[in-house]
């Protein structure tokens, strides 16, 4: 689903450049959930910016879905993104005047789609991770984790290959970041592709494969061994 | 652009923040409000000069005759200076070129007109059918003199629309006999003039006529004239200048006797109100570019704010897959949606404005004060369209900056 070879990025800081990734090689399989773990400064946001198509890398190559991403302009990383990726983040980044329901349906918006259908959409979505009442409350009348599971609806909306989500439990409390995180198995377990940032070593722990970044280079990679208990 | 669920989209972000669709829109209301007031009351000013200075043509000369003051080759002072046929002959002869309306005038005041029970006095002059330029007078009704008429002396007038007022109330005037001093006179035309009351208060019978009834021999009282109208100001006063020195002469009148013979030339009143004409245009059209210029740099300054304000959002609608373009025609289409309805609720509180106060106003010599709905449907358009440049250039920024910086913006 996702291939790296060979990544390189750098970012300008003055008449300098720091080179923030070094030559990464990471092959993601269809149905995987992996978390990249590291300290602030490996690189692993950088990572997850190339990855969503948020941010261009500087050689290497990166394969999404088997296509080749390279000379990509700003409208088809935007269709790319629409189509293939969700996004969660730390912050949540839901519109704030606009309504639960109305920030899960807006990728839908952007896909062209009539309003009674993505409104439609949204609210099984919402369903999904249990907000249906919430559906007509602005984010500002939700808790911090009501927020980032209409930020988590909102990226399946659109049916994507990948969800990707940095720090998705950055800035909520233990219990729901279990909730979130129990939420992020679900969907990995239905198939979905889930690629977490992290640098909680109890949070990695919840997905199947951990990957190690330290100064821009991929220090270990392995499976989660399941506790038989669970 | 016609797509009702992008409309959607666009009506919702515009009332869900109200703040600055009321910044942007009070800019462009406020802006589009003084425009109209400040270009209106200019206008105004304007129009009552133009009334005020429209009485008669504007290059019009009046030659009166008077009595000497100096004695002057032999002969005393306190000689009436009497105007003859032949001084109408001797101004004509020698200023062709200069001459473009001329009429002798002979005039009689408080002449008892009587129309069947009705009676009232007025000037009565005897003129050429040059005349009517000479007064900017409009005929409404019939015909002016001819020099038809003049040649037959015939027993015709020509009446203000006052004269018709009074004397016939609502009915018609033309062709009916009013009788002048015992003798009935056919009304041949109904006059209107710029110059007020008392200019539509005349009756204007043909010179020859007038001459015959009220002076001996070939006696008149004035001349009239309008020069030239391709002399510029300082030659038609140099013309008027001679043609009093030459009158001068032969009536023998020394050169300095000032009231011998007068000569009152427009020329120099003209130049002076179409210096003011000129300068109240510039501060007309000073005001208006001063106003629409104000009120470009607050719509582009609210523009900047409002595209900077919303630089995270852009970025989230970017992560979930909004294109470059669709951002850019998100924000151009709110701004000009918000400045042009805006605007057009600034032109509409500016026109009423306007009419409320025409009354007012009016007192202190602002008459009329309008502007035409072109000039604020375009200054309108210009407000729009710096609207939508100042809304472009950061909007454009704002869409090609990455989504990752947007994202981190706070």
């Amino acid at each position: 689903m996702i291939r790296i070879e060979k990544l390189h990025k750098s970012y300008p800081i003055g008449k300098d450049s720091l080179h923030v990734l070094k030559g990464l090689d990471l092959h993601i399989k269809e149905g995987e959930f992996v978390s990249i773990m590291g300290s602030s400064g490996s690189g692993k946001s950088t990572l997850l910016n190339i990855v969503g198509l948020l941010d261009g890398h500087d050689t290497g190559k990166y394969y999404l879905n088997g296509q080749l991403i390279e000379n990509l302009d700003e409208k088809k990383a935007a269709i790319l993104r629409n189509k293939f990726l969700g996004f969660v983040f730390q912050s949540f980044n839901l519109i704030n005047y606009k309504s639960a329901l109305e920030n899960v349906a807006l990728p839908l918006y952007y896909q062209g789609m009539s309003r009674k259908d993505r409104n439609k959409i949204a609210l099984q979505y919402l369903d999904k991770v249990g907000l249906k009442d919430r559906a007509e409350h602005l984010p500002s009348e939700l808790s911090g984790g009501e927020k980032q599971r209409v930020a988590i609806a909102r990226a399946l909306v659109t049916n994507p290959k990948v969800v990707l989500a940095d720090e998705p439990t950055g800035a909520l409390d233990s219990t729901t970041s279990h909730q979130v995180m129990e939420l992020l198995k679900e969907i990995n377990r239905e198939g979905m592709t889930v690629f977490v940032i992290t640098h909680e070593e109890d949070i990695a722990a919840e997905t199947d494969r951990i990957v190690r970044l330290k100064d821009g280079i991929i220090i270990s990679d392995e499976k989660v061994l399941k506790k038989a208990t669970v | 652009m016609f797509d009702i669920d992008r409309w959607q989209e666009i009506f919702q972000t515009i009332s869900k923040n109200k703040l600055r669709t009321i910044l942007a829109g009070f800019t462009i209301a406020f802006a589009i409000l003084l425009f109209t007031l400040l270009f209106g009351i200019g206008n105004g000013l304007k129009h009552s000069f133009e009334k005020r200075f429209s009485n008669d043509a504007a290059n019009s000369v009046y030659i009166r005759s008077g009595i000497t003051t100096k004695p002057y080759k032999g002969l005393q002072s306190g000689r009436k200076i009497q105007f003859r046929n032949n001084d109408s002959k001797f101004i004509n002869e020698k200023f062709v070129d200069e001459i473009q309306f001329f009429s002798p005038n002979v005039e009689r005041y408080n002449v008892q007109a009587i129309y069947e029970g009705e009676h009232n006095n007025y000037t009565v002059r005897g003129v050429y059918p040059d005349y009517q330029p000479l007064e900017s007078a409009e005929i409404k009704d019939g015909r002016f003199l001819s020099y038809l008429d003049l040649k037959r002396k015939a027993k015709v007038v020509a009446i203000g629309r006052l004269v018709e007022k009074d004397l016939f109330g609502n009915k018609n005037a033309l062709g009916k006999n009013i009788n002048l001093d015992g003798i009935s006179y056919k009304v041949i035309g109904v006059f209107s003039d710029p110059g007020g009351d008392q200019d539509e208060r005349f009756i204007y019978t043909p010179f020859t006529t007038a001459q015959g009834m009220y002076r001996i021999n070939d006696e008149l009282d004035r001349f009239g004239l309008t020069y030239n109208p391709e002399l510029k100001v300082d030659q038609a006063i140099a013309f008027s200048n001679l043609l009093q020195k030459m009158l001068k002469e032969k009536h023998n009148i020394d050169p300095r006797d000032q009231s011998a013979i007068r000569v009152q030339n427009y020329a120099e009143d003209a130049k002076n109100v179409q210096q003011l004409m000129f300068g109240l245009n510039i501060i007309i059209l000073f005001i208006g570019i001063g106003t629409l210029i104000a009120g470009i740099i607050g719509i582009s300054n609210i523009m900047v704010y409002i595209v900077k304000e919303r630089t995270k959002e852009i970025g989230i609608r970017k992560a979930l897959g909004a294109t470059p373009s669709s951002i850019i025609g998100m924000i151009m289409m709110e701004s000009i949606f918000i400045t042009a309805s805006a605007g057009y609720v600034g032109l509409l509180l500016g026109v009423f404005a306007l009419k409320g106060i025409a009354d007012t106003v009016e007192e202190y010599g602002i008459l009329n004060p309008s502007v035409e709905t072109s000039v604020v449907i375009g200054a309108t358009i210009i407000l729009v369209i710096a609207g939508s440049i100042a809304g472009y250039i950061p909007a454009k920024r704002a869409a090609s900056i990455k989504p990752i910086v947007a994202l981190n913006d706070e």
